[in-house]
């Protein structure tokens, strides 16, 4: 175990020292796992960054919260079946809360209504297209992890009374109101004036997926005055227990079964939507775009093993006559190929590390200049790139530190 | 004949070995390198082994350092049977019992004579304390106490024989092997190496030089002619009628 460890410090010294002298060569070589541990680290922090913003975007949705919808979130083959369905109506919230209070144990808390359109909003010279206007009731806040970041969300009486008043995103803010305060301004929306109440939290976008940064929210009663022309409606319905989820579910089902008075014999008319199910449906997009993406860096950390590869046989073959020596000395097979193991893990490990440092410094950039971007450069990728550097050593190194190893100490000695 | 020595009792055999072969495949071709060499070797002898290009001296050389193995026949050495020996173990006997001089000195050109005389050491697995204490003894004890901390590329030829030799030493091997260990200095380097040989002879060490230059073989106290894989001759001292004669 002595000897193995000053074998092993040996063979360190050796290694640094010949990286020392043949700076070039060593460089060149490096080189090629720099850029293949920058590819594959960038792209890990890339899928990292998809990944936050997936979830990001889901937090929207509430993992307590379920959706009462006309189409089913998820791709389905016979769209005719769910065409003709009945829309869902606003309407049904009030009926469902009124069944969810009569029943004794019951696993809802509260549905809200939610109707959308998407509309231009204008403040002064600033104008932003495209707002997605929510119409709601008070209760929305209850199913949402939305914040204010300053004012409020309307309050009960305003959602009653159908109070021209707004929530508005923080993109909507941050355009619309570039140097001042939102709070108690109205804005024109549909050539109504709305007063700010509220303006929410950042929370990002990603990828286009929905954001509240770029959504205004106003009492049901208003959207509906304003906005009468065919706008899109959902029932959201907040569930007790989130564990529990699958008995909510059944629950809720029941009692839209009674909303829309089916016969037993018929099949529900309506989709009862979580966010599992989008996830399930965006998780493979998100896998796939990982295996791809790291397919392909890694080819180019593949090129630079190959290069360590090379660059460890061309060693092997330039100290022949070295390795005869050491074996006359008294080393052993496993000495040899330990040292040239080492060598090959030693070019790696430098070019992890200077790879990774450029990395890094390349990802504060990105995170500098597109601020959006959700990138994410964890401890764990660190060691996972480190990792992948050693075995990248490892398994480029083998071969030829195999072939030295076996070499014949009479031949090797006689090599010129 | 150099009568010096043989008043010295003879000391245990090193080297024992018995009628061994070496046959070298080449292609369709065997080549018998070797074809029944026996010979002891004693310890505390300076024995020059001499013989043409092609009689079978390297591979004998190669055979008693244990960087080979015999085709057949019977090698023991300190009682220990290396002929069937595997590469670790055949290693490990090179490392505690054989020191090497080569004619090209083989040091690490970039190490400093210092961790070029401890490499042994480091194979042998001793700390490094007492691996620099002992590389720096034995570099003092060839005269190169000044020099320890000097690159190969910083020592004159004679001084890197010198290095060389310490390097042999410095796990106290059973004997020293030089092949052709002057072959690529002058000659008046050359003397100063045989001298630093001759003063290790004295101290107790067991020499075998592995030569074709009679000056040098004269500086053993015994001499083995080999030719065409057989030894032709086997004799004290060196006598300039046999041994001037048969040098090829």
């Amino acid at each position: 175990m002595k000897r193995f460890l000053y074998e092993l410090g040996e063979s360190w010294k050796i290694a640094v020292a010949q990286m020392r002298a043949n700076m070039t060569r060593s460089t060149l070589t490096a080189l090629g796992v720099i850029i293949g541990i920058v590819a594959v680290t960038l792209m890990g922090t890339a899928i990292g960054g998809i990944s936050i913003g997936f979830d990001k975007s889901m937090a929207v949705l509430g993992d307590d919260v379920l959706y009462v919808t006309q189409w089913p979130w998820k791709v389905v083959d016979d769209w005719w079946n769910y065409r003709d369905r009945k829309k869902i109506k606003t309407e049904y919230a009030e009926m469902l809360n009124r069944m969810i209070e009569k029943t004794p144990n019951s696993n809802l808390i509260v549905a809200v209504p939610t109707s959308s359109v998407f509309r231009s909003i204008k403040y002064g010279g600033n104008q932003v297209d495209n707002v997605f206007v929510l119409g709601t009731t008070s209760d929305f806040i209850v199913t949402s992890t939305i914040d204010c970041k300053e004012g409020r969300f309307f309050s009960d009486m305003e959602s009653r009374g159908g109070a021209s008043v707004v929530v508005i995103g923080y993109d909507v803010a941050d355009a619309l109101f570039p140097s001042e305060s939102p709070i108690n301004k109205s804005v024109l929306i549909n050539g109504q004036l709305f007063k700010v109440v509220g303006v929410n939290t950042r929370q990002g976008t990603f990828l286009g997926l929905f954001s509240w940064d770029s959504m205004v929210a106003m009492p049901l009663g208003a959207f509906n005055k304003y906005f009468s022309a065919k706008p899109d409606s959902d029932v959201r319905v907040k569930v007790k227990d989130k564990t529990k989820l699958a008995d909510a579910k059944d629950e809720l089902t029941g009692l839209m079964r009674r909303v829309r008075g089916l016969a037993p014999e018929k099949s529900d008319d309506f989709s009862i939507n979580e966010q599992q199910a989008f996830k399930s449906t965006l998780d493979p997009v998100k896998n796939s775009i990982a295996v791809a993406g790291l397919f392909i860096t890694g080819l180019s950390l593949f090129v630079g093993a190959i290069g360590i590869m090379n660059i460890t046989f061309v060693s092997v073959k330039e100290r022949t006559k070295e390795i005869g020596t050491r074996k006359a000395l008294g080393a052993r097979r496993r000495t040899i190929l330990l040292q040239f193991l080492i060598e090959s893990t030693a070019l790696c490990l430098l070019g992890g590390f200077i790879g990774l440092s450029f990395a890094y410094v390349m990802c504060l950039g990105i995170g500098k200049a597109f601020p959006s971007f959700p990138i994410q450069f964890s401890v764990g990728l660190v060691v996972a790139s480190m990792i992948v550097s050693v075995m990248t050593g490892l398994i480029s190194g083998f071969a030829p530190a195999w072939t030295a190893s076996r070499l014949d100490p009479v031949t090797a000695l006689r090599y010129e | 004949m150099d009568t010096r020595d043989s008043i010295r009792p003879r000391g245990p055999i090193v080297i024992d070995i018995e009628n061994i072969t070496k046959d070298y495949v080449m292609g369709e071709e065997t080549v018998r390198a070797l074809r029944g060499v026996s010979l002891n070797i004693h310890r505390n002898e300076y024995i020059a082994i001499m013989g043409p290009s092609g009689s079978g001296k390297s591979t004998l050389m190669n055979m008693l350092g244990c960087l080979d193995t015999p085709t057949s026949g019977r090698y023991e050495f300190n009682g220990k049977n290396v002929a069937e020996m595997n590469d670790d173990e055949l290693a490990a006997i090179r490392n505690r019992e054989i020191g090497f001089v080569f004619q090209t000195f083989n040091l690490l050109p970039r190490s400093t004579s210092l961790r070029n005389v401890e490499l042994p050491l480091i194979y042998a697995g001793i700390d490094p304390e007492t691996r620099e204490q002992r590389a720096a003894e034995v570099l003092a004890d060839v005269g190169l106490g000044d020099r320890i901390h000097h690159k190969p590329n910083e020592l004159s030829g004679g001084q890197r024989q010198r290095v060389a030799v310490a390097r042999a030493l410095v796990n106290r091997p059973s004997i020293i092997l030089a092949d052709e260990p002057t072959g690529n200095l002058d000659s008046k380097t050359g003397e100063e190496i045989m001298a630093l040989f001759e003063d290790l002879y004295q101290r107790g060490n067991t020499i075998i030089l592995v030569t074709h230059e009679r000056d040098i073989a004269a500086h053993a106290r015994r001499t083995v002619h080999l030719r065409d894989g057989l030894i032709e001759s086997d004799h004290a001292g060196f006598i300039p009628e046999i041994d001037m004669a048969t040098v090829g």
